[in-house]
């Protein structure tokens, strides 16, 4: 392979993003048939880089070689047109279409009247090559949206088959996948690539790496990081390489003994899986971590317990006494708050002020017959956003211009000075950077020593291990076992995740 | 994207900026807006003064007032609706249905003045309440539920009246109501006073109160204000029968004030005017922006408008077209200065 011309080199590829250097002078290289495995943190710039590749964002320094040629590539078809096709993680069907409107949407045969119209029959013919070596056993004309994830995933894949690709980038393929699932596409894959189709894979789950990978590059903080040949690919230096040193692990303080039981769930069902029921404690001072799959049903949990998608059954008790729970309203007056995954939809109102978003849930303190008294409220938002540390001037600063770590505490603000009894966060740290990560995990062993409820959802495997003084791990609804901190680690929680047998209950 | 996020997040983190100018407390809440428009009003003012100095004559200036009072009650309404993300098209035909029936219960059947007050506005507000309640609880688009509204009403006022035009005669036995449409306090229209009192009133609902808080913080984004514990179902149920309360005032204030209600033509149009003037006072459609002083002058503006056409002679032919050209100039204007304004926080 160092012989031959790489089909893909990327040299000193630098970008700049309004007073961020996303990428500073990265390099990268991939041979004909070769899979590279592009890891690193959030915001460590794969992402960038790969969409440079993909024509979605322009370099503003350095060379893209294909097959060795100088490419400049300006915007989505150029990269087609030299070869390169892009899965996002996001897939971009169109579930009205049938698979083969997919597969050649833009360029689609013509009957070649003076209308222009589409040939549909041709099309379809066209499509079912690309389909079946897919393996993928449909027809070419059955609608997107009959189609599962991985399925119209596949016919994303058909399409960049059917435009040639020589190279292919897969961002987070497997983010949404079943473990089945993923392990066809891991065939597929293997199967592209014996076919001479060069591959960048994006992925944060390791073991999928391992699987797949022929050669690893690490990006951190927009620069390389280094590289890992196929021999050298193991879990500890991949972390060792994403984050720069070796992560030691937390000491957490033994959990104290004899705590009372603070939210005691019983039975509850969701609407995703309504025949499933759901049953756990949380203990006052214990972060109770919950692992699992995308997908396996956590976040309905939360948003349950929280009321804002009613549960369709099961038992709430807080310290002892039955709580009903219909609406969010009834959640927070209880002190049970929510911190939601997805920050800028659910957590936090990124046109109003920080001030407005911390008193939201609390006007009423802040009021006289209705009237909100300004004053008290500037002076409540003030002092929650400085206890927080909230890095913004002032508290009038939209959220909208607050970095993620900055949202997610003034959503913390908006509860803590509320007394907090039980509080779920919901991917705490998603789309936060290192600094501010190690900032929230401190405010939630504080929580805890103060003796709140704790529980975290978390798909961050480090996070959880790191933070849980106790793990429950869900599969398809319902949980399929707890692990005490001793017992927690990546295989014994990976294992549940699955489906594996655990001490459940159900 | 996701480079994006974090780049902007950093700059947040390393350089605090200075709260920009849409982020900075103004007394009168956040007047920047306002100023632009409130500049158009004086500059077409002073402009068809010159052109025609009857136009700051005292029976104009009364005429004016009047009207600015009639439209300004319900374009309150209409922009409460749309900051909460709705919009409520059933204005004009609601005042048709309740000119009918206030000059059936008034003229025709004598039922007490106060009885018949209270008996329209609960008509009002019992359909805004309808309305709110199919968005929400359906749920279905505001847009569909009352252009519904739009239609029905118009229906149900022709049919009740027979299609016939109705009135009030001379007013006897509720002069006193007719005096708040047609009548003067120290040379003020009465209507432009009335307006004045619901506009303090909403002001402080809306740029004061709680519920205030909870209609921008529905209209800005719904599912963050129900995790924060707002119902926000009844917040924007809420606007519809508040929008319905102050269809129906200026309802009462129009049918006195025209005597002479013809069910297909009556109130026409005028939820549109309702909403031109929210828009051009800076509420915008997809919700969470607008305020009572910024509605207030849209709906000045509008009227000015139609004075300037009357008073300069332009063919009334080409009214609308003026008042339509001057309102997209003004939101063109708004977005390029809200552009500008975005461009600089960036750079």
């Amino acid at each position: 392979m160092a012989q031959t011309v790489p089909v893909l080199e990327m040299q000193g590829i630098s970008k700049r993003f309004a007073g961020v250097q996303a990428l500073q002078n990265v390099s990268l290289e991939v041979g004909r048939g070769e899979v590279v495995a592009l890891i690193g943190e959030n915001g460590a710039g794969k992402s960038t880089l790969m969409k440079i590749l993909g024509g979605v964002h322009q370099p503003d320094a350095g060379e893209i070689r294909i097959n060795g040629q100088p490419t400049v590539i300006r915007g989505v078809s150029d990269a087609i047109k030299a070869g390169v096709s892009f899965i996002h993680q996001e897939l971009n069907v169109l579930d009205n279409l049938d698979a083969a409107g997919n597969v050649f949407l833009g360029r689609e045969p013509l009957t070649g009247g003076p209308l222009r119209l589409v040939d549909r029959a041709r099309m379809r013919e066209e499509a079912q090559p690309y389909l079946d070596r897919l393996g993928l056993g449909i027809a070419a004309d059955t609608p997107l949206d009959r189609l599962s994830l991985a399925q119209q995933q596949m016919v994303e894949i058909a399409k960049a088959l059917s435009l040639n690709a020589q190279i292919l980038i897969m961002d987070e393929p497997t983010s949404s996948l079943t473990l089945a699932e993923t392990e066809r596409l891991i065939h597929v894959v293997q199967d592209l690539r014996a076919h001479g189709v060069s591959i960048v894979y994006i992925s944060h789950r390791l073991g999928e790496v391992k699987t797949l990978a022929d050669r690893v590059v690490g990006l951190r903080d927009g620069k390389n990081a280094g590289g890992l040949s196929k021999e050298e690919i193991t879990h500890e230096r991949m972390v060792k390489l994403m984050v720069g040193r070796d992560l030691e692990k937390f000491q957490a303080a033994p959990p104290e003994a004899g705590r009372a039981v603070r939210l005691s769930v019983r039975g509850l069902r969701t609407r995703r899986y309504p025949d499933r029921e759901v049953s756990f404690d949380i203990h006052g001072g214990e972060i109770l971590g919950m692992a699992g799959l995308v997908g396996a049903g956590r976040s309905e949990v939360a948003q349950a317990i929280f009321g804002v998608d009613a549960p369709l059954g099961g038992a709430l008790t807080l310290d002892g006494q039955a709580l009903t729970v219909r609406s969010a309203q009834d959640a927070i007056r209880h002190g049970i708050y929510l911190a939601p995954e997805d920050r800028r939809r659910s957590g936090v109102i990124v046109d109003m002020s920080i001030r407005d978003n911390i008193t939201l849930p609390a006007l009423g303190r802040y009021a006289t017959g209705g009237l909100i008294r300004r004053g008290a409220e500037e002076r409540g938002a003030e002092e929650a956003s400085r206890s927080l540390r909230v890095k913004a001037p002032t508290t009038d600063f939209l959220v909208r211009n607050l970095s993620g770590g900055n949202q997610q505490k003034v959503v913390l603000a908006k509860w803590l000075s509320l007394g907090p009894k039980v509080l779920i966060f919901d991917e705490p740290t998603r789309g936060i950077d290192v600094g501010a990560k190690a900032e929230i995990y401190d405010l939630m062993r504080g929580l805890a020593k103060e003796g709140v409820a704790l529980l975290m959802i978390s798909s961050d495997m480090e996070e959880v291990l790191n933070l849980s003084d106790r793990v429950a791990v869900m599969h398809e609804g319902r949980i399929s076992g707890f692990l005490s901190r001793q017992e927690a680690s990546e295989e014994s929680i990976m294992q549940l995740a699955v489906g594996g047998a655990g001490k459940g209950t159900r | 994207m996701i480079n994006q996020e974090t780049s902007q997040g950093e700059k947040g983190q390393n350089t605090p900026r200075l709260p920009g100018p849409e982020t900075r407390r103004l007394p009168l809440g956040n007047a920047r807006k306002e100023l632009g428009i409130f500049g158009l009003l004086v500059v077409l003012c002073l402009f068809t003064g010159i052109r025609n100095p009857q136009f700051f004559g005292v029976y104009n200036l009364q005429d004016l007032a009047r009207l600015v009072g009639i439209y300004g009650i319900f374009s309150i309404g209409a922009g409460i609706v749309i900051i909460t993300g709705g919009i409520d098209l059933s204005v004009g035909s609601v005042f048709a249905l309740e000119g009918v029936l206030a000059a059936m219960m008034l003229d025709e059947s004598h039922w007490p003045a106060l009885l018949a007050v209270i008996a329209c506005l609960a008509v009002t507000m019992g359909l805004g309440l309808f309305h709110g309640l199919l968005i929400t609880r359906v749920p279905l688009q505001p847009f569909i539920v009352t252009l519904c509204g739009l239609l029905f009403y118009r229906g149900l006022a022709r049919f009740i009246a027979n299609d016939q035009t109705k009135g009030f005669g001379s007013g006897e036995g509720f002069e006193g109501l007719m005096n708040l449409a047609t009548g003067k306090l120290l040379g003020v229209p009465a209507p432009f006073i009335v307006m004045i009192v619901i506009a303090v009133i909403m002001w402080i609902v809306l740029h004061r109160s709680i519920y205030g808080r909870y209609l921008y913080a529905v209209g800005r984004n719904e599912e963050a204000a129900r995790y924060s514990g707002i119902n926000s179902q009844r917040v924007i149920a809420s606007a519809y029968v508040v929008s319905g309360a102050l269809a129906g005032i200026t309802g009462l204030l129009l049918a006195f004030y025209t005597n002479s209600i013809s069910p297909s033509s009556h109130g026409n149009s005028y939820e549109l005017y309702g909403i031109a003037a929210a828009v051009l006072g800076g509420c915008s459609l997809r919700g969470g922006e607008g305020s009572i002083i910024g509605i207030l002058i849209g709906t000045a503006l509008l009227q000015v408008l139609q004075n300037l056409v009357n008073l300069l002679g332009i063919p009334s032919s080409l009214n609308f077209a003026v008042v339509g050209a001057v309102i997209l100039l003004g939101v063109i204007t708004d977005e390029v200065i809200k552009r500008r304004s975005a461009r600089k926080v960036k750079a």
